[in-house]
C-alpha cells in the first residue's frame, strides 16, 4: 500500500484510479499525483503556477 | 471500423479529464491518445499523429504552444489556438465581446500605476482589478476607494510577472449573490448552473455552491454569441444577472465542470467527445 508523502497515512486507492490522476490524501488533504500503477508510486502534486487556469 | 485518434493534452489529470478518458474508452469509434505535457517533447519533424486535439491543459502557455504547433500541422483543435489565446487573455476577450455587441462590463486597460489610477477614477468606485491571464478568482481585487486603489496598485508593481504591469479594470456591477456558468458546445448552450456564494467572488474554486439553472432562449442566444465572438467550439461562459439583463464577464476555453456537473443532468464529457468526433470527421472531409 502506498503512503502519503506528506503525512505518512496509508492510501487506499480506488479500483478505477489511473496513472497521473490527482487524488486528495483522505487524512491531511494534500493533493497527490499517482505517478504509476505498477508499481504504485505517489508523490505530492505540483504546486499551482501562475498561468494555470481554465 | 477505423478509429478516430483523439489527442487529449493535459498535465494534471483531474476529475474532468478522468471522465473524458472513461467516456472515450466506452466508445468503439475513438482511440484516445494521452499527451501529458510533463513528458511531451514536440519535434517539428515528428509531431503526434492525431485527428483532433481536445485541450485540457491547465497551463495556458503550454496549451498555446501545443495547439499552435499541431494546428499548423493540419490537426483540428478544440478549442483553436486563436480561441484559447483570446479566452486566456481578459483584454482580448472583453474586446471581442464588446465588438460583437455581447453585453459585457465596461473595461479600461492601463500600463502604468498613474494611468491605472486615472482609469479607476473614471470608472468610479467600486471597481474590479483583475490579472489579464488569471483564473479561479486568483489575485482579483474589489477596490472601493482611492486609498485602497493606491495600495493595491503599489502591491501589483512588486509582483514578478510582467503581466501584472497590465492593469485590467472592470466596472463593478450590482448583482445577486450568484452568477451563471453556462456551457456551449458547438452552436448550443447545453446546460448551465448557478454559482452561489456570500463572497463577491462566486468561483467554484473558491467554494461557490452550484445549482441547476434553466437554459432560457435568452441565455442560449447570448452564450452562443459569446462563443462565436471568441471563435470557440466548446467553452464555458460566465454571466451576471444585472438590472439591465444578463452580462457576460468571462469565457473559459479549457472549461472546468466538476462543480457544475453536480447540479446538472447533462453528460458533458459525452457531449465533448462526441463533438470532437464530429469536428474531426468534418475537418477530414473538408481537407480531402
Amino acid at each position: 500500500m502506498p503512503s502519503c508523502p506528506e503525512c505518512g497515512a496509508v492510501l487506499e486507492l480506488g479500483k478505477d484510479v489511473i496513472a497521473h490522476e490527482i487524488i486528495d490524501c483522505p487524512t491531511c488533504g494534500v493533493e497527490l499525483e499517482v505517478l504509476s500503477l505498477d508499481p504504485i508510486k505517489v508523490e505530492l502534486a505540483p504546486e499551482e503556477e501562475e498561468d494555470w487556469g481554465e | 471500423m477505423m478509429k478516430l485518434k483523439v489527442g487529449l493534452i493535459f498535465s494534471r489529470l483531474r476529475f474532468e479529464e478522468k471522465l473524458l478518458i472513461q467516456e472515450a474508452a466506452r466508445r468503439n469509434d475513438v482511440e484516445l491518445v494521452l499527451l501529458n505535457t510533463n513528458r511531451l517533447v514536440l519535434d517539428f519533424d515528428a509531431l503526434p499523429q492525431v485527428d483532433v486535439i481536445l485541450d485540457r491543459e491547465i497551463s495556458q502557455s503550454r496549451a498555446l504552444h501545443v495547439l499552435n504547433m499541431l494546428e499548423r500541422n493540419g490537426v483540428r483543435t478544440i478549442n483553436s489556438f486563436d480561441a484559447a489565446r483570446i479566452g486566456g487573455d481578459k483584454v482580448l476577450t472583453s474586446k471581442q465581446l464588446w465588438t460583437a455587441g455581447v453585453p459585457t462590463p465596461r473595461v479600461k486597460v492601463a500600463f502604468s500605476r498613474e494611468a491605472a489610477l486615472r482609469a479607476i477614477e473614471e470608472l468610479g468606485y467600486p471597481v474590479v482589478l483583475k490579472p489579464v491571464d488569471g483564473s479561479w478568482g486568483r489575485l482579483m481585487a474589489l477596490i472601493e476607494n482611492r486609498i485602497a486603489a493606491e495600495a493595491i496598485l503599489e502591491h501589483k508593481a512588486h509582483l514578478s510577472s510582467y503581466y501584472h504591469g497590465v492593469f485590467y479594470l472592470q466596472e463593478y456591477l450590482q448583482k445577486p449573490d450568484r452568477d451563471i456558468r453556462a456551457f456551449v458546445i458547438g452552436e448550443e448552450t447545453v446546460c448551465a448552473a448557478y454559482r452561489c456564494a456570500d463572497h463577491w467572488l462566486t468561483n467554484a474554486a473558491r467554494g461557490g455552491k452550484t445549482f441547476a439553472c434553466p437554459v432560457t432562449p435568452e441565455l442560449d442566444e447570448l452564450c452562443v454569441r459569446a462563443c462565436r465572438a471568441v471563435g470557440g467550439d466548446a467553452i464555458a461562459v460566465d454571466l451576471m444577472e444585472t438590472k439591465d439583463g444578463l452580462t457576460v464577464h468571462e469565457v473559459n476555453c479549457a472549461m472546468e465542470f466538476k462543480a457544475s456537473l453536480a447540479a446538472v443532468e447533462t453528460d458533458l464529457p459525452a457531449l465533448l467527445i462526441d463533438y470532437c468526433v464530429r469536428a474531426a470527421y468534418r475537418h477530414r472531409k473538408e481537407g480531402s
